[in-house]
């Protein structure tokens, strides 16, 4: 059946690529690659873009402004590698580039060739003069295989991904039986990075035995923990290869429908995407006689339109059909009934993206990264109280502590680390003793937390995990579809509790409530959203009761967080006379003079933004937080009336 | 004014009524549809659902159930400057639900209303991903990263002063 050799068609494609690039190419002339995702817009990249154009045109020089997608440095954007050969000098990585950095960059570097070395943060190839990016931790423990190609190429241009060898995978797996392709992906232990960790070649291989019906492959990117945004960046900064594993798949499992199920509040990953499907049947990548294959596979976006459950894929499925997004009981699962009724594969971002390359290097090659249990790699963006946040992925098995205090830079302004939080409102709070832990489904599971979506918070000593593990029940107690009265009733319950013990008025039959009452959400519900849900309390209960007891008991809060159970005050021995800075940023004039002209805190005004605490000049540090609130020193007011 | 609404709202259906005609008749439209809508006209109209009800052969109570399960839709007109403030887990670890109230507090308004005079409108929204930057709000399409009480202050001083500016710019104009 098959008319053309795939792999000839695809070199075809990739010698018109190479043509077309080159044209563009051959000027040779300086690059600034300028990171354009969602994080990189939101930290002003797209005035930095327009500093860029403006002072190059301005200034006549002959430079071209590349945007790329993200590279998961969140705490440099604006990120900026500027490429200028002819300076002497290796592609130099800038951080935090403003527009005012842009235009003196252009206006030094790309013109007088100095490139300011008190702005760099590191080459990105090595060489003698500069220090190149992999000797810092922050490069050099991270194994790229999903993200390898985010921040380095244009996510709007197919050519750069096919330059980069990007679809020879697919040309490569269309010379094979499909059942050999399910067979490399068996061999590879590939697990479902969505969360739970299914094993992708036995899901492919149910898949393809399923009879009822054409196929159909939903790419899951309906990111809904609120703190994770892997997906979206990889859908933003490098969208081919996840179509690239879609067509894979599509092959494998012989679905000739593919659909991206993406969330609407992405509208810049939404867009992307599109022009990516767009591009891809242009080329022939996607659509009939792939390659010149016999293979026929369309994509299509699906909007999600932001409800947490919808990750869970009968959710995701019933709101595809139009339906309210509310979980179905399984079997039959959906590779054997699924959108439709027709059997029907879903697959995480991550997981599709992880295809390509597994294609390409083998089974053998991917097994030898990570743990025997979960090899390969996984994305984790790491948030909170870290110096160098971001996203990052690591092999398997790499600790906690490595992740957090070598790639990431530990915790900043010598705080104390307390507890990191894993895999968002499904997962659970692990203390100071689990930095150990190798990260993989297993062991992470084993600890009480789990994998979930890749979100990470790291607290420091001023953290509270109560009020962290209050925020997560507040959360899901809203995302509950309500179908399953555990779940609709029960997160409620254990919100009110939580809501309580945070605000002084809890007691310790509360404490045993909570632990009953999670078991059962955890028991009664159908889907990983109500069975998940208590994880939150029941791990912060299991290891950091005595801070629970600390706010039952003591009405104190250990992490000075728990607004009811804090207080501000100034220190009269500290506090400056004459300095006004707090008086003026005081939100409701709580703030005012006493007779010694140093300042005081109306207790009875003050909602306890903080914002005092901020501003007061670190010379003086006169505003302190102390709980329980009961022990705030009482200043007296003279000024009212 | 309120016959100047009416007309507006027929004008609206009529519009909204139009656009159908590329959508099908098949359930699975629904959502594609509502979301259309809402990108069109920022919320969804009552009346709107009644339309899309009878172009899919669905009862409207139907249509208003899937259209409130989603966090997406929203069934009152946002305010010009719409405000949300991000209560991820980045950001509320680093005080987000601090900055919600004091655009609550400065506004006079509750999470999810409208200033009478439309001017201004508060949302929360679960992360917008650039959690480097927590806390963080969006004024309109704008990120402000960084947020603190003073901050807030600024942002709707500097709006309300803006406008000061164009309005009396339009006076002299007027008189001149």
């Amino acid at each position: 059946m098959r008319v053309k050799n795939p792999k000839a068609v695809f070199q075809e494609i990739h010698d018109a690529a190479a043509g077309r690039r080159a044209s563009v190419e051959k000027q040779a002339v300086p690059t600034v690659h300028l990171g354009m995702a969602t994080c990189g817009i939101a930290a002003g990249a797209l005035e930095t873009k327009k500093a860029f154009e403006e002072a190059i045109l301005e200034r006549g020089i002959a430079a071209v402004v590349h945007p790329v997608g993200c590279n998961g440095h969140c705490y440099a954007e604006p990120v900026v590698v500027i490429d200028h050969p002819d300076s002497g000098f290796p592609p130099i990585l800038y951080p935090n580039v403003s527009p005012g950095k842009a235009k003196m960059l252009v206006k030094l570097f790309l013109e007088e060739g100095d490139p300011r070395f008190e702005h760099i943060l590191g080459a990105t190839v090595e060489n003698e003069m500069i220090p190149w990016v992999m000797e810092f931790s922050r490069f050099s423990k991270e194994t790229r295989i999903v993200t390898r190609l985010c921040g380095q190429i244009d996510p709007e241009s197919i050519d750069e991904y096919i330059l980069k060898d990007g679809y020879a995978s697919l040309a490569r797996a269309l010379e094979m039986e499909p059942a050999d392709i399910r067979q490399e992906i068996k061999a590879s232990g590939l697990r479902g990075r969505g969360g739970a960790g299914f094993p992708t070649g036995e899901k492919w291989e149910l898949a393809a035995q399923a009879d009822g019906g054409d196929k159909i492959l939903i790419c899951n990117a309906d990111e809904g923990d609120p703190g994770a945004y892997m997906d979206r960046t990889i859908l933003e900064s490098n969208p081919h290869q996840v179509i690239e594993g879609m067509a894979i798949c599509a092959l494998a499992v012989g679905a000739e429908k593919g659909i991206v199920y993406v969330r609407a509040e992405y509208p810049l990953a939404v867009d992307i995407v599109g022009k990516a499907i767009c591009q891809a049947r242009e080329t022939g990548l996607l659509g009939d006689c792939i390659l010149g294959s016999a293979l026929h596979f369309d994509i299509e976006v699906f909007q999600g339109s932001g409800a947490f459950v919808c990750g869970e894929e009968t959710a995701l499925i019933q709101s595809i059909e139009g339906a309210r997004g509310m979980p179905v009981y399984r079997p039959p699962f959906p590779v054997e009934s699924g959108l439709y009724g027709l059997p029907t594969v879903i697959n995480n971002v991550k997981t599709l993206t992880t295809v390509p390359p597994i294609i390409e290097k083998g089974a053998e090659w991917f097994r030898g990264i990570g743990t025997p249990g979960s090899p390969g790699t996984t994305v984790f963006s790491v948030v909170g109280e870290v110096v160098h946040p971001g996203l990052v992925e690591i092999s398997m098995g790499v600790t906690l502590r490595t992740l957090i205090f070598d790639i990431c830079g530990g915790i900043p302004n010598q705080k104390k680390f307390k507890a990191v939080q894993i895999g968002g409102p499904s997962g659970g709070c692990l203390p100071e003793e689990f930095l150990d832990t190798p990260i993989d489904f297993d062991s992470l599971n084993e600890a009480g937390a789990m994998m979930g979506s890749g979100g990470m918070v790291v607290m420091d000593e001023d953290s509270c995990v109560v009020d962290v593990s209050r925020y997560f029940l507040d959360f899901t107690q809203n995302e509950s579809c309500g179908k399953c009265t555990f779940c609709r009733i029960g997160t409620r319950h254990l919100l009110d509790i939580l809501s309580r013990i945070t605000k002084g008025e809890g007691s310790r039959e509360d404490l045993s409530c909570l632990k009953d009452l999670s078991r059962a959400v955890s028991e009664g519900s159908l889907c990983g959203l109500g069975r998940t849900a208590p994880n939150p309390v029941m791990t912060s209960l299991k290891y950091f009761e005595d801070e629970y007891l600390a706010h039952v008991d003591h009405k104190k809060c250990p992490g000075t967080t728990c607004r009811d159970l804090t207080a501000f005050y100034i220190d009269l021995e500290t506090c400056a006379r004459g300095c006004d800075v707090c008086v003026g940023c005081c939100p409701v004039d709580a703030i005012f003079t006493t007779r010694t002209r140093k300042k005081g805190i109306d207790q009875q005004l003050c909602v306890k933004c903080g914002e005092c605490k901020v501003v007061c000049p670190p010379e003086y540090d006169a505003v302190k937080r102390i709980s329980p609130a009961e022990g705030v020193p009482v200043v007296e007011r003279l000024d009212k009336e | 004014m309120d016959q100047n609404d009416n007309i507006d709202e027929t004008k609206m259906l009529r519009d909204i009524e139009g656009r159908l005609g590329v959508f099908g008749r098949e359930r699975g439209s629904l959502i594609p549809i509502l979301q259309m809508i809402q990108e069109k006209y920022q919320y969804l109209p009552k009346g709107a659902l009644e339309i899309v009800g009878r172009h899919l052969e669905i009862p409207s109570a139907e249509v208003f159930g899937v259209a409130t399960f989603y966090n997406q839709f929203r069934f009152h007109p946002p305010g010009r400057h719409p405000i949300k403030v991000c209560l991820g887990t980045a950001c509320h670890v680093r005080g987000g639900d601090i900055i919600l109230e004091n655009f609550e507090r400065k506004l006079e308004i509750k999470e999810g209303e409208t200033t009478p005079d439309q001017e201004f409108s508060i949302e929360k929204v679960a992360c917008i991903g650039c959690c480097a930057l927590a806390p963080v709000a969006l004024l309109g399409e704008t990120v402000h990263g960084g947020m603190a009480p003073s901050k807030v202050e600024g942002l709707v001083l500097r709006i309300e002063v803006e406008k000061e500016m164009r309005q009396r710019a339009g006076k002299k104009e007027q008189d001149g």
